[in-house]
Parts: C-alpha cells; sequence; structure tokens
C-alpha cells in the first residue's frame, strides 16, 4: 500500500480521532532531525501525556499541532484535516495553549490575560467578563480578589491556574499543556495535578501534555508516550510502560519506585 | 548686567524664544516618533535592513550640524506643492533635527521589541494572535518603556542641536548664543544657553517619570497608557499645526533680504531692507543670521533674494579662485562669474572694505610718523605682535604677509581675534590685524596702515541680487545705485561700534543713518 493511501484510510476509518501524526518527521535548517517518522492518534476527550528527557523532541511535537511549526515529512492533522490545510490563526484558536508560567503577559491583569482569545474573537465584553469570573471560580481563583490583579503579584501556582483559565477561555475542543507545573514547589505541584484531574474528568477535553515527571505522567495520563531522541519508543497506557523491555522505559519506570534516603538498605 | 537682569528686562523676547525653541523640537521629535517607531517595527520584521537603517541613522548623528545644512538647503523636494525638504528658516531645521533624533528611536524601538521574553510572544502565537495583534497587544505595550527611553534621549539631544537653527534663521534660543558669540558677551551666551539646559533638564525628568512608570507596570500601567497616548495625540497635532503654520501658501511677493551672521552683515541687511522698503509698493522678509556660507546657498536657492557679499570672500571662499592684484578685477571677475554660474548680479559697491586691517596705536602712528604697513615693517625686531587663529593660519593671512613686507617680530601673541583690539590699547602687544570695520578701532583711538604692497585681496562690501529678482522689481535696480558708495570704513565702523559697544538695535541704528544720509523721509 502506498503511502498516501495509507493516510487516507486513516481519514475514513477514524474520524473520532482528534490529532493523528502520519509519518511525521521535522528537521531544522540545517540538517538536525528533532523528530523522525511519528505515528500517533489522540482520541476525542483522551489526555496523551508526551513522556521523555529534556531535549528528546516533546515540544517539538507539541509544536506541530497548533503550527507554530510545520512538519518536514509527513503530515499531521487535527480534525481530520492537514494542518497545512488549516488557517493557523484558526486553528491556534480552538487549540488552548499552556506553557511554563512565563507565558502570562505581564502588562495585562488576570481578567486580560484570561479574555485573551475571547477578546480576539471578537466576543461581548459582558460576557468575556462573566466567562472570565467562571473560569477563575473554576481553577480555584476567587474573582473577586484576583481580576484586577497583574501575574506579578501572584504566587508561581495561582499563576499556572490562571495559565490553565485561559486556555480554557474560549472552550477549545483541545488543549496543550508543555510542562505547565514544571517550574512549582512538589506540594503545590501536587496539588494542581490532583486538581487538575478532577477538572479534566469534568470537561472531557482532547489534550496533549508534556512532561518529563513520570509521576505526573502516571497521575494525568490516558495513555503515554514516551519520546527518545524525536522517535517514539512506546505508546499505550501507563501500565504498558511498568511492563515494557525498552531500556528508556525501564529507566522511567525505575524513577517511580527510587525515592530512599541515601545510606538506607535498597 | 547679570544674566538675571538680562531675563527679566528682556523676558517678553525670552519667552518668545523659549516657545521657538519649544516647537522646533517638539515637532522635530514628533516627527521623529512617527518616523523612526514605524521604522523600528520594520526592522524587527526585516532583521535584513537592520544594518543598513541604523548605520545611517548612525550616520546623520555625526555630520556636523551646519554641514548638514549646508546640504539640505540647496534641495529641492516637493510633495504636490509643499516644499518638505531646503531653502532657510524652521523647515529645514525641523529636517536636521528629525535626522538627529531618529538613531535612539529606531535603535530603541527595535530593541525593546526584541527583548520582549520569547515565551511570552510564543504564548501570543500559539493562542492564535496575528503578526498585527501580537504586535499591538504584546510587543509594543511591553517594548513602550524602552521606546519612551528612546524618545527622551532623542529629545535631549533635540534641545540642544535646535540652539544651531538660528544659524538658518529658525529661531529659538540659538539666536542668544551666536549673538553673544558674536558680540563677546558672555551674558547673552548664557541667556541663550541657561534657558535651553532647563528645557533639556525638565524634559528629561518628565519623559524619565513617564519611562519608570511604564516600568514600573502593575497598578499605573492603564493611566500610563492613557498619558502615552494623550502624548503621541498631543505631540501629532502640534506637529501638524506646526505642518500648516511653516508650510503657507506661497502667492505674498516680499523680497527676501538676508544677512551673514556678525553684527556688520545685520546692519546691511537692515540698510537694503529698509531702503527696499522705503520704495512705494515693495515689501521685505528679514532672514537674517545666516551662518558660514548659508546666506550664499540661501540665493542660490532663491530663498533670499539679496545680501552683501565681499569681493575677496566671493573670488576665495565660494569660487575658490586664485587671487589677482587688482580690486577692480576682482569685482569684475566675481561680477561675470555669478552671472554665468548662479543668475546674481553684484550691483554697486557700498565704499567700504572689510579686509585685515594692520592696526597701531594712535600715538605710536604719530610719534613715529606711520603711515603705511611699510613704515611699520622698520619697527618690527622690537614689537610684539598679537594675531587671532583664522590670521595665522589663512592662505592669505600672517606667512606671506611677513613675507611681502619683511616683518621680523620679538614675539606673535596668537589670541583671539576679538581681545588683540584690547591688547594693543593695553600695550601688551604694539601691532594687530584686526577688522578694518570693527567700531573698536575708533573706540581704542587705533590707526590702520595703508596696505602699500597690496598683500590683502580686496573686500568690498557689494549687494548681490538674484537676476528674477530684478526682472521681477526692475526698480531695485535704482535703489542699488543710490547706495553706491554711501559708506566710508569710518561709517561703518561708527555703525558696528553703535550696535557692537552701546548695544543698540541695528534698525534703529540704521535708520537714523539713512535718515541723516537723506535716504529716508
Amino acid at each position: 500500500m502506498s503511502r498516501h493511501g495509507h493516510v487516507k484510510n486513516l481519514t475514513q476509518m477514524e474520524s473520532s480521532k482528534t490529532i493523528e501524526f502520519c509519518h511525521v518527521s521535522y528537521e531544522l535548517p540545517d540538517g538536525k532531525i528533532l523528530l523522525k517518522d511519528l505515528n500517533l492518534e489522540v482520541s476525542r476527550g483522551e489526555t496523551l501525556v508526551l513522556l521523555g528527557r529534556s531535549g528528546s523532541g516533546k515540544t517539538t511535537t507539541m509544536k506541530l499541532i497548533n503550527r507554530l511549526l510545520d512538519p518536514t515529512a509527513g503530515e499531521v492533522r487535527v480534525e481530520g484535516r492537514s494542518t497545512l490545510h488549516w488557517d493557523p490563526i484558526r486553528l491556534r484558536r480552538r487549540i488552548g495553549y499552556v506553557i511554563q508560567e512565563v507565558g502570562l503577559f505581564p502588562h495585562l491583569t488576570l481578567e486580560g490575560n484570561v479574555g485573551v482569545v475571547p477578546r480576539l474573537e471578537g466576543w461581548e465584553s459582558e460576557r468575556i467578563k462573566s466567562r472570565v469570573r467562571e473560569l477563575l471560580t473554576l481553577v480555584g481563583l476567587d474573582p473577586e480578589r484576583f481580576v484586577s490583579r497583574f501575574p506579578r503579584e501572584l504566587s508561581g501556582g495561582q499563576r499556572q491556574r490562571v495559565g490553565v483559565a485561559r486556555a480554557l477561555a474560549a472552550d477549545p475542543p483541545v488543549i496543550l499543556l508543555d510542562e505547565p507545573f514544571g517550574a512549582l514547589d512538589p506540594i503545590t505541584r501536587r496539588d494542581l495535578q490532583q486538581e487538575f484531574r478532577r477538572l479534566q474528568e469534568r470537561l472531557r477535553k482532547t489534550m496533549v501534555f508534556v512532561t518529563h515527571d513520570v509521576r505526573e505522567a502516571f497521575v494525568l495520563a490516558t495513555r503515554i508516550g514516551l519520546v527518545k531522541d524525536g522517535r517514539m519508543v512506546l505508546l499505550g497506557p501507563p501500565s504498558e510502560l511498568l511492563e515494557s523491555t525498552d531500556p528508556e522505559a525501564r529507566a522511567f519506570a525505575d524513577c517511580l519506585y527510587e525515592a530512599q534516603p541515601v545510606g538506607s538498605p535498597a | 548686567m547679570s544674566l538675571l537682569d538680562f531675563l527679566v528686562r528682556n523676558q517678553r523676547e525670552v519667552l518668545e524664544l523659549i516657545l521657538e525653541h519649544l516647537f522646533l523640537v517638539f515637532i522635530s521629535t514628533g516627527i521623529a516618533v512617527l518616523i523612526g517607531v514605524p521604522l523600528g517595527i520594520l526592522l524587527t520584521r526585516r532583521p535584513g535592513l537592520s544594518k543598513p537603517v541604523l548605520g545611517f541613522a548612525n550616520v546623520m548623528q555625526t555630520v556636523p550640524s551646519l554641514a548638514l545644512f549646508g546640504f539640505l538647503i540647496p534641495l529641492n523636494l516637493y510633495l504636490f506643492h509643499v516644499r518638505l525638504v531646503g531653502g532657510i528658516g524652521a523647515r529645514t531645521a525641523i529636517v536636521a533635527l528629525v535626522l538627529y533624533s531618529l538613531l535612539p528611536i529606531i535603535r530603541n524601538t527595535f530593541i525593546g521589541i526584541n527583548t520582549v521574553d520569547p515565551a511570552i510572544r510564543e504564548a501570543g502565537r500559539g493562542m492564535g494572535m496575528t503578526d498585527r495583534q501580537l504586535l499591538f497587544q504584546v510587543e509594543l505595550p511591553l517594548a513602550l518603556g524602552v521606546i519612551i527611553a528612546g524618545v527622551r534621549v532623542a529629545t535631549v539631544i533635540c534641545v540642544g542641536t535646535a540652539t544651531i537653527a538660528a544659524a538658518i534663521d529658525a529661531g529659538g534660543l540659538g539666536r542668544y548664543i551666536f549673538r553673544g558669540l558674536r558680540m563677546n558677551d558672555n551674558v547673552l551666551i548664557l541667556a541663550g544657553a541657561v534657558p535651553a539646559a532647563f528645557i533639556a533638564l525638565a524634559a528629561d525628568v518628565l519623559l524619565g517619570s513617564l519611562e519608570k512608570a511604564i516600568r514600573a507596570g502593575a497598578g499605573v500601567r492603564r493611566r500610563a497608557n492613557k498619558i502615552v497616548g494623550a502624548s503621541i495625540a498631543g505631540v501629532a497635532v502640534v506637529a501638524v499645526a506646526g505642518v500648516i503654520f511653516f508650510y503657507p501658501a506661497a502667492g505674498t511677493d516680499r523680497v527676501a533680504v538676508g544677512s551673514k551672521d556678525f553684527t556688520e552683515q545685520i546692519i546691511l541687511g537692515e540698510l537694503l531692507a529698509q531702503s527696499i522698503e522705503a520704495k512705494p509698493g515693495l515689501k521685505v522678509a528679514r532672514r537674517f543670521d545666516l551662518g558660514g556660507t548659508l546666506a550664499h546657498e540661501a540665493l542660490v536657492a532663491g530663498e533670499i533674494d539679496i545680501y552683501v557679499e565681499y569681493t575677496g570672500t566671493a573670488l576665495l571662499a565660494i569660487l575658490k579662485r586664485p587671487l589677482p592684484k587688482d580690486g577692480t578685477e576682482v569685482y569684475s571677475s566675481v561680477k561675470e562669474e555669478y552671472e554665468r554660474r548662479f543668475d546674481a548680479v553684484w550691483t554697486e559697491p557700498l565704499g567700504f572694505e572689510n579686509t585685515f586691517a594692520i592696526l597701531v596705536r594712535g600715538e605710536d602712528a604719530r610719534r613715529l610718523g606711520l603711515k603705511t604697513v611699510s613704515d611699520a615693517a622698520k619697527f618690527s625686531a622690537q614689537w610684539r605682535a598679537g594675531f587671532g587663529q583664522d590670521f595665522m593660519s589663512r592662505a592669505d593671512g600672517y606667512r606671506g604677509f611677513a613675507r611681502t613686507y619683511g616683518f621680523k617680530f620679538q614675539e606673535i601673541r596668537e589670541m583671539d581675534l576679538s581681545l588683540t583690539y584690547r591688547a594693543l590699547a593695553e600695550r601688551q602687544v604694539d601691532l594687530i590685524a584686526g577688522n578694518s570695520t570693527d567700531g573698536l578701532i575708533t573706540r581704542y583711538g587705533l590707526v590702520q596702515l595703508q596696505d602699500d604692497r597690496r598683500y590683502f585681496p580686496p573686500y568690498d562690501a557689494v549687494p548681490v541680487v538674484r537676476q528674477a529678482l530684478l526682472e521681477r522689481h526692475p526698480e531695485i535696480r535704482a535703489v542699488m545705485q543710490d547706495l553706491r558708495g554711501l559708506l566710508s570704513v569710518e561709517e561703518m565702523r561708527r555703525l558696528n561700534y553703535q550696535v557692537d559697544g552701546e548695544q543698540r538695535q541695528a534698525r534703529a541704528v540704521v535708520r537714523e543713518f539713512l535718515l541723516a544720509k537723506g535716504k529716508l523721509k
């Protein structure tokens, strides 16, 4: 079967797939290969966690979904349509995007930050206002206290909640999260993971979540995609990671258990 | 008279000059912002352009202002019927000031936008902002503090440079500075420099606090945005008003009388202006105080119609010709070449020469019977001489002079020309080379020795007129003929002294003189 035919078949057979990668590669102009022949699908309502070490290609994968990057080979499809055929602006407004805390606009209040996409979409200001209050409540921030604050006046955990609220603002079907909790202390991090998980059960969004933290992956993932050197070495439910014999999968699985004080017996 | 006395006594004029100055600065920085910010933004979108554009702006900053004026005056750039560049006056000054203040604005816009945290930019793009939305909603607001810092630097540069604008009749506090330099009057210099320094400081503090408010962000952010919006709108309004003000529709037929930037020239400009005004139906616009060779350039560009030039200066400095030995020969050769090259006519000589005058004390001249420069050469071995830097360095200066007459001084003191007269009177030196028309010659009772070997080229003062003016108003020719031989060198000295020494207005001095000569009624 030709590759083209294969792609067609996928479209027809699996229309419930919100995101699909078909033999996707991404190569820098200088010839360095960041992603090699990547294949994956994300179903509606599913949370796929891309797990891997720093520099493994997780973030690149994510940027191919909202067309911050275009694949140099293969095809990325969102809702059945190749990203190259999407208007990038329209595509991105259908996809919520959360990056590490730095992504908030320092010159805007929380109201301004959370309301960015609705404003771009031309919502009425009253509707934006009530939506911002609804979202702040959803992520556990009291709107009365927070709407007119600036990002610098918040703690790291609060900022991250705002980041999530901002991504949800225009009710996009897909949300991308790039190490959203990476810079937080372990306790705040754990609280947010739990809350995020409850949120996800309520909202049923299609999510792609990038992390290098295997515990986080286990808390949040429907499926885990393990990325190493630009290749997908494992794609399946968390239990598969524990059973795998792949050395990279073993290395990450081991991290789950190793937390003993120095000097105590293994 | 102390500076404070002067400022109080002349408060109206001081206020007027300050307003002129502020006006120049406002319009120039306003236009520079309107050009520089979009250009800086363009550079962030087309990084390849950044080197040539920033390089150009950099070079503009290093061009000396008088050279830049000299380059701009002959230009004729029109947009529809509006002359954008060229000529003398505020228009050209503003173009020059804009060129000077562009660099910090372009550079800070470019840097301000480029130093926005890439993660923030990516968040904006990832949320589906178009390039324009990203620019106006994220990049510009975040770069605003840095951009304002650039505007602040540009404004301060502009306040300083605007003082030079007085050299091309653009007004402002530079008028006092130039007048003070010319008359060797420190109070006048300070009367221009001190208010200019205060304006610069005030602009610096005001824009500095705006910048700080913006950088502090947080609570004052919204208010700061409003202030910035309001001030940009305000500057734009002033700029538009200024453009309308400075580009009046052509139509009023006035004879534009020019002058160079020293006292004698202003007196002569007044002399021409009042003589022309005395004719019924003729109106005059005074464009005085043009520095360097700007008066000549303004005449060629048609910005002024008439001014007084000196034959020797025209030959050596403008036409750059070697010297013939005969005075009438110089007159006829510059006359011929001006008609051919510049469509300008040398009219009748006014009767005096402004040349180097070899001067001694009156008592020495009487005691030793000195009449000519040759007479004095005999005594030079026991004498000390005082010469200005100009005389020591120029082609028709000291070296040839000493060789021609065989001077060998005991000592030569090089000092500022204006100080040599006093040094001679106070017996610090025994012979100086001054200006033949300087009022101080009469004041100190000095005697000019005759240049019997005709070493110095003739510097006859002659009104030079554009051919086009004579065609438009043939009666001007008769006015010029009437001025022929009107002023002896002694009379010119007296008029110079009345303005420089007695601090009288050139306009009043000239009026009195013309009345006395029966030229005015």
